[in-house]
């Protein structure tokens, strides 16, 4: 009896410090033939080329990356469950972004491709790639170079938020676009 | 009589198992008994001497995992007999025991060397069917308990045990800049975890080599997706695929020789065979789709893989030196991460449907889908060795857990883990 209840209350115990994570979100469930899923080669080699090459903001007026406002502020697209379309509501950041590249040739970028934890990780992996393949297409649409951007596919292992149910993996099913230098 | 030796036996449990308690948080919990498992009674050991766990009580959790076995529990034990002429035979056959174990440990030859020897009954016909002793170190208590479990296992159905492989796994935990990945490998109750490696950056898809000596695996930690082969008894690490894009999913063929891949070097993820020790790579699919996720067939001759060129994610089956695939899965909009069973007869997968991602097994022959689990985030299934039994992970109730149910559906048990988040499982071979 002595024993059970010792045993219980470490099982507790373990039971609480058990449960203090949760989180890695996937994916799944995508595809949904999608507009373009053959893409331009990829973009550049293995290695990061940054440079501080038109890191000055020009006349666009988009200003500048570190302003903290405006488009370019911006820098995650979100995508809807199951698709890897640019919703129009995120179509002027990427048209803002594309600008940006295109008046600044010697500015790269990462496209980081995620999913939400739904499904199995290795086909997150290869949704979160179609998701920031999109992204780059839609930037080299609207002028930015193709040594100008890389991808990178993480899949369902860096949530932007924990959480096991929609509100959080709406959260995580996005590309973020990441500036060399910023 | 009974009484004292509950007494002494709970006292011992009090003064000696204490420090053992402290080790006890990965204990697993039992959580979906076992319907018409072969009824045992593991009765706890004489272990005067020797700190933690009863072996018993590592015995009777081995086999209840196994799924083939209900173990009685200590509470509703008759008696508890350490010396094989205690046994009172007709009070087991009472509490409807087929089979009894008891045993003992004694300090061995030097320091924290013990002995443990035991004796399996059958309680029908009150004659033993099996005895042994088990020579091991203090540090090494769990482990011959695994032993004891093997044995009685392997004589009672006639099958190879799994109690004494291991597990693989990574854990995830922090966010931001102190995240934390690590590889990990424990004994197959989750106990004896230690690290393969660690890094900032994400760790995935684990798996055993055929001989279990190295383990691939895919890293992020040059900021780019590579996958590595670990030797596990020197750390000794090589970068065998680094192309652009994807490179990930690896899988051993069965003679040790080969790693299927997946890599989006050439545009979109497909399947590549990679020669291990020439580097010698050879592509085996072509579709615009995703192609991912392949595992060899034992004999090595095929590949199982997850491709959405039919719209949703299902398994198709590809030959390894290339070929047309063969679609193998038609039920619900979503079967993945196929992986066949030891004797090829059965593929376990991850099947989505409304309830949630869940872990299921289909014949080979039949093509039927039997869904085993019940969870909302059932991923990874690795089967055991002897293919009785799936490890798996789950995300239910906010609880990150590696578990474990037998091909049948019975005997799921819960192994908690430290660490985090748990992804990728891999059971040794």
């Amino acid at each position: 009896m002595i024993n059970k209840l010792v045993l219980g209350s470490l099982v507790m115990s373990l039971a609480i410090s058990g449960c203090s994570s949760k989180g890695g979100l996937d994916d799944t469930q995508s595809n949904a033939p999608v507009a373009g899923r053959r893409s331009p080669a990829r973009a550049g080699g293995a290695g990061h080329t940054y440079t501080d090459a038109g890191r000055n903001a020009q006349s666009s007026g988009l200003g500048d990356l570190d302003s903290g406002t405006g488009p370019l502020s911006k820098r995650v697209i979100y995508f809807a469950y199951d698709s890897d379309d640019v919703l129009p509501e995120y179509e002027p950041v990427v048209t803002a972004h594309a600008e940006y590249l295109a008046s600044h040739a010697g500015q790269t970028a990462m496209l980081e491709g995620h999913a939400d934890e739904r499904g199995s990780s290795e086909y997150n992996i290869a949704l979160s790639e179609r998701r920031a393949k999109s992204v780059e297409r839609s930037l080299r649409l609207q002028g930015a170079a193709e040594g100008q951007l890389q991808i990178l596919s993480y899949g369902e292992e860096k949530p932007a938020v924990s959480g096991h149910e929609e509100s959080s993996w709406q959260q995580n099913r996005r590309v973020e676009i990441v500036y060399s230098g910023h | 009589m009974v009484s004292q030796l509950r007494v002494s036996w709970l006292l011992g449990f009090l003064l000696l198992g204490l420090p053992g308690l402290v080790r006890a948080e990965l204990t697993v919990d039992i959580n979906q008994g076992v319907e018409g498992g072969m009824p045992i009674a593991i009765v706890p050991f004489g272990q005067e001497g020797l700190g933690g766990d009863n072996l018993a009580r590592i015995i009777a959790a081995d086999l209840e995992g196994s799924g083939r076995f209900t173990p009685l529990a200590e509470a509703q034990m008759p008696e508890r007999p350490v010396p094989p002429e205690a046994v009172n035979f007709p009070v087991w056959q009472s509490a409807g025991q087929e089979h009894v174990v008891i045993g003992r440990v004694v300090p061995g030859v030097g320091g924290g060397a013990y002995e443990a020897s035991f004796t399996l009954f059958d309680a029908i016909r009150g004659t033993p069917l099996l005895s042994d002793r088990i020579p091991f170190k203090s540090a090494d208590a769990r482990h011959a308990a695994h032993r004891i479990a093997d044995l009685i296992y392997q004589q009672l159905t006639g099958d190879r045990s799994i109690f004494n492989t291991r597990i693989a796994y990574i854990t995830a935990s922090g966010a931001g800049k102190t995240r934390e990945y690590r590889l990990q490998i424990a004994d197959a109750d989750g106990q004896g975890a230690r690290e393969v490696m660690n890094s900032s950056e994400p760790i995935m898809s684990p798996v055993w080599s055929p001989d279990g000596k190295r383990m691939a695996y895919v890293s992020f930690e040059d900021r780019t997706a590579a996958v590595y082969v670990q030797n596990l008894s020197t750390g000794e690490r090589r970068k065998v695929s680094a192309t652009p894009g994807i490179n990930g999913a690896p899988s051993w063929s069965p003679d040790g020789s080969t790693l299927a891949l997946t890599l989006s070097k050439d545009g979109n993820p497909e399947i590549y065979t990679l020669d291990v020790a020439s580097g010698a790579l050879r592509r085996v699919t072509h579709d615009d789709a995703i192609d991912t996720e392949a595992s060899w067939s034992p004999d090595g001759r095929s590949l199982v893989m997850t491709s959405d060129r039919g719209g949703k994610p299902q398994l198709y089956l590809v030959p390894a030196m290339g070929g047309e695939p063969q679609r193998l899965t038609y039920e619900g909009d979503y079967n993945a991460r196929g992986v066949f069973s030891p004797d090829g007869r059965s593929l376990a997968m991850v099947h989505g449907g409304e309830g949630g991602y869940r872990i299921a097994v289909m014949d080979t022959g039949s093509r039927n889908i039997k869904v085993l689990t019940r969870g909302r985030l059932d991923e990874s299934p690795s089967f055991a060795p002897n293919g009785h039994v799936i490890l798996y992970t789950r995300k239910d109730g906010g609880r990150d857990q590696l578990a474990m149910i037998a091909v049948d559906g019975q005997g799921q048990r819960n192994i908690p883990i430290r660490g985090g988040e748990v992804r990728g499982a891999a059971w040794s071979p």
